[in-house]
């Protein structure tokens, strides 16, 4: 059930009404033993190839397609069985994303994210900072030198997975999650970023907050960010970050 | 509380387990991490619509277990399907699986079920709730959909179009017996292999179509867990990528999860394949303790079975009972 689109992207079957699309690297394929070995890795190329695939397919395809899940190194394609059957879909996404090429240098837009970095809204930098035996400060610029890729959207809605971190402030997630983690949370799990859209549970490290909404259902669009991006963020001061209508959560919820 | 305080339907008097706004489902938003919701047993809700002479992707109510009770404040048509919860209007046994007419001041009550776990009601028109991200589909861990992102509480108002255009010479109508799916605590899951299939050795895969497993007690519209022979990948874990409907997860522990309407989008165990959109919904009339099966079915043959079920449900025509 395993086909080749190109160097780089394998189609596979996914279920009744879904077509998985999977991307490696072309220095992968030379040395591939099978063809459906899945390359578990993570690079801005990939993602690239994955951003320009979601292109490909919104332009050619209309009503055949319910949805499209871009994640790190794949593609979930769902398609309407009333309109294309699984061979005719294969054969249009062959021809489709045969145009789909790895140099091309079509990249996502570029999306500034403010950031109030300090102990009161970075709970965890202190500890970042002793782990990485490097001053507060130090982990801030490394956090904000990076150009981060938005990999994959997912696990809550607008919740962004974003990377990679610099190797030296990555960390792992908490032994225990916190029952709360503010809305606008920044934080680091191993070497991936996110800021959390909403309060919610979670285990990665908070070292700041963001007052921009990474999920708002009524807005226009609903998340600023889409897979394919890439973003960066740029510190701002506590008073920036009220201006900009962030909220401060109460510090006893954080030690939950 | 919202605009809908001065629109008129049916009010909650109490919402019994858990009752949720569902139309046909959410799609078009898994790209913001939304998963798609929607009925958990489409079959019984298409039913309730049709027999309402509404559009097939009209807003009804899911009631999971039963224990619903509403007063209706307008005279309507309503149509209840799915799983036999005892169905009164004003205390009088009423059948499912076909359209009644209820007066305003009529008190509606579904009771518990013994078999099966989710039934549909449906009214002429439809639920008159707006949609979020094109659908009115309730998926509570979200906070999206429904009246304000959760469960049916007390005292809600559900609006409906006020009297459906042809008002009273509406007709009721019902599914012939024979039709009426029935609902078993034993369920064959058919399943196309899939995904990282090739991560399961041969003697794994002959295990997992022949073994007998059970509903666990984590059974909910996100997903089954399921217990039995435990199955092993040669894998621990995949980059996160998208999860349809159906899909099967394995997790460490080999005990496999059938991800349904509620699933998160993405994630990183492994799947060995995906089971059939109407054995995900029979899966969802199950609970703890009811007996599943995996049988392998082929891409073809699953597609086949789509086409037939649909036509079939297109062709089945509805008794004229008024």
């Amino acid at each position: 059930m395993t086909a080749r689109i190109n160097e780089t992207i394998r189609l596979e079957v996914a279920g009744e009404n879904a077509l998985m699309l999977y991307f490696t690297s072309n220095k992968n394929y030379s040395n591939e033993q099978t063809t459906s070995v899945i390359t578990a890795e993570i690079s801005p190329n990939i993602s690239n190839n994955v951003y320009q695939a979601v292109q490909l397919i919104r332009r050619h395809f209309t009503i055949e397609i319910i949805d499209l899940i871009p994640s790190y190194a794949s593609i979930l394609v769902v398609f309407n069985l009333l309109e294309i059957d699984h061979h005719h879909l294969r054969n249009k996404l062959k021809k489709v994303l045969k145009q789909c090429d790895s140099a091309s240098s079509k990249q996502g837009r570029l999306v500034e994210l403010p950031a109030y970095y300090s102990l009161e809204s970075g709970v965890d930098l202190a500890r970042i900072a002793k782990h990485a035996k490097l001053t507060v400060e130090q982990v801030i610029s490394l956090h904000q030198a990076q150009e981060y890729r938005v990999y994959a959207i997912g696990f809550a809605p607008g919740f962004a997975y974003l990377g990679e971190v610099d190797e030296r402030i990555a960390m792992a997630r908490l032994a225990t999650p916190r029952l709360k983690v503010p809305k606008g949370a920044i934080a680091i799990a191993d070497r991936q970023t996110a800021v959390y859209p909403a309060q919610s549970p979670g285990g990665w490290n908070i070292i700041g907050l963001c007052p921009v909404d990474m999920f708002n259902a009524h807005a226009k669009p609903s998340m600023p960010i889409e897979v394919g991006d890439r973003v960066k963020f740029v510190a701002i001061t506590k008073f920036e970050f009220l201006e900009l209508g962030g909220d401060l959560p109460n510090q006893e919820s954080l030690n939950d | 509380m919202t605009e809908s305080d001065n629109e008129l339907g049916l009010k909650v008097t109490s919402a019994g387990i858990l009752s949720l706004i569902q139309d046909a489902g959410r799609y078009g938003a898994f790209n913001l991490g939304l998963t798609n919701g929607g009925p958990a047993d489409p079959l019984a809700f298409y039913w309730a619509n049709r027999l309402c002479g509404n559009e097939l992707n009209s807003t009804a109510i899911e009631i999971s277990l039963g224990g619903l009770q509403l007063i209706a404040q307008v005279d309507c048509v309503i149509a209840v399907t799915g799983a036999p919860m005892p169905l009164t209007i004003n205390g009088q046994g009423t059948e499912l699986w076909r359209s009644v007419f209820v007066k305003a001041g009529d008190s509606i009550h579904l009771g518990f079920t013994q078999r099966g776990v989710r039934c549909y009601l449906a009214i002429a028109g439809g639920f008159d709730i707006k949609p979020m991200f094109g659908s009115t589909s309730t998926v509570c861990r979200e906070a999206i959909g429904g009246l304000r992102g959760g469960k049916l509480v007390e005292n809600d108002v559900l609006p409906c179009q006020l009297a459906p255009k042809a008002g009273h010479k509406l007709k009721q109508l019902m599914l012939p017996e024979h039709e009426q799916p029935k609902y078993s605590n034993e369920v064959i899951l058919h399943t196309v292999l899939s995904y990282q299939q090739q991560h399961f050795s041969r003697i794994e895969k002959r295990l997992f179509f022949s073994s007998e497993y059970q509903v666990s007690k984590h059974w909910d519209r996100m997903g089954y867990r399921l217990q039995g022979r435990a199955i092993k990948a040669d894998i621990t874990g995949i980059l996160s990528e998208g999860i349809c409907y159906g899909a099967v997860q394995i997790p460490a522990d080999g005990q496999p999860i059938v991800l349904l309407n509620d699933r998160q989008t993405i994630g990183g165990y492994a799947k060995i394949g995906a089971v059939i959109s109407q054995d995900c919904a029979k899966l969802s009339q199950c609970r703890q303790g009811d007996n599943v099966r995996f049988e392998p079915i082929s891409l073809s043959k699953a597609d086949n079975l789509f086409h037939l079920n649909l036509s079939k449900f297109t062709q089945t025509q509805l008794i004229n009972c008024s």
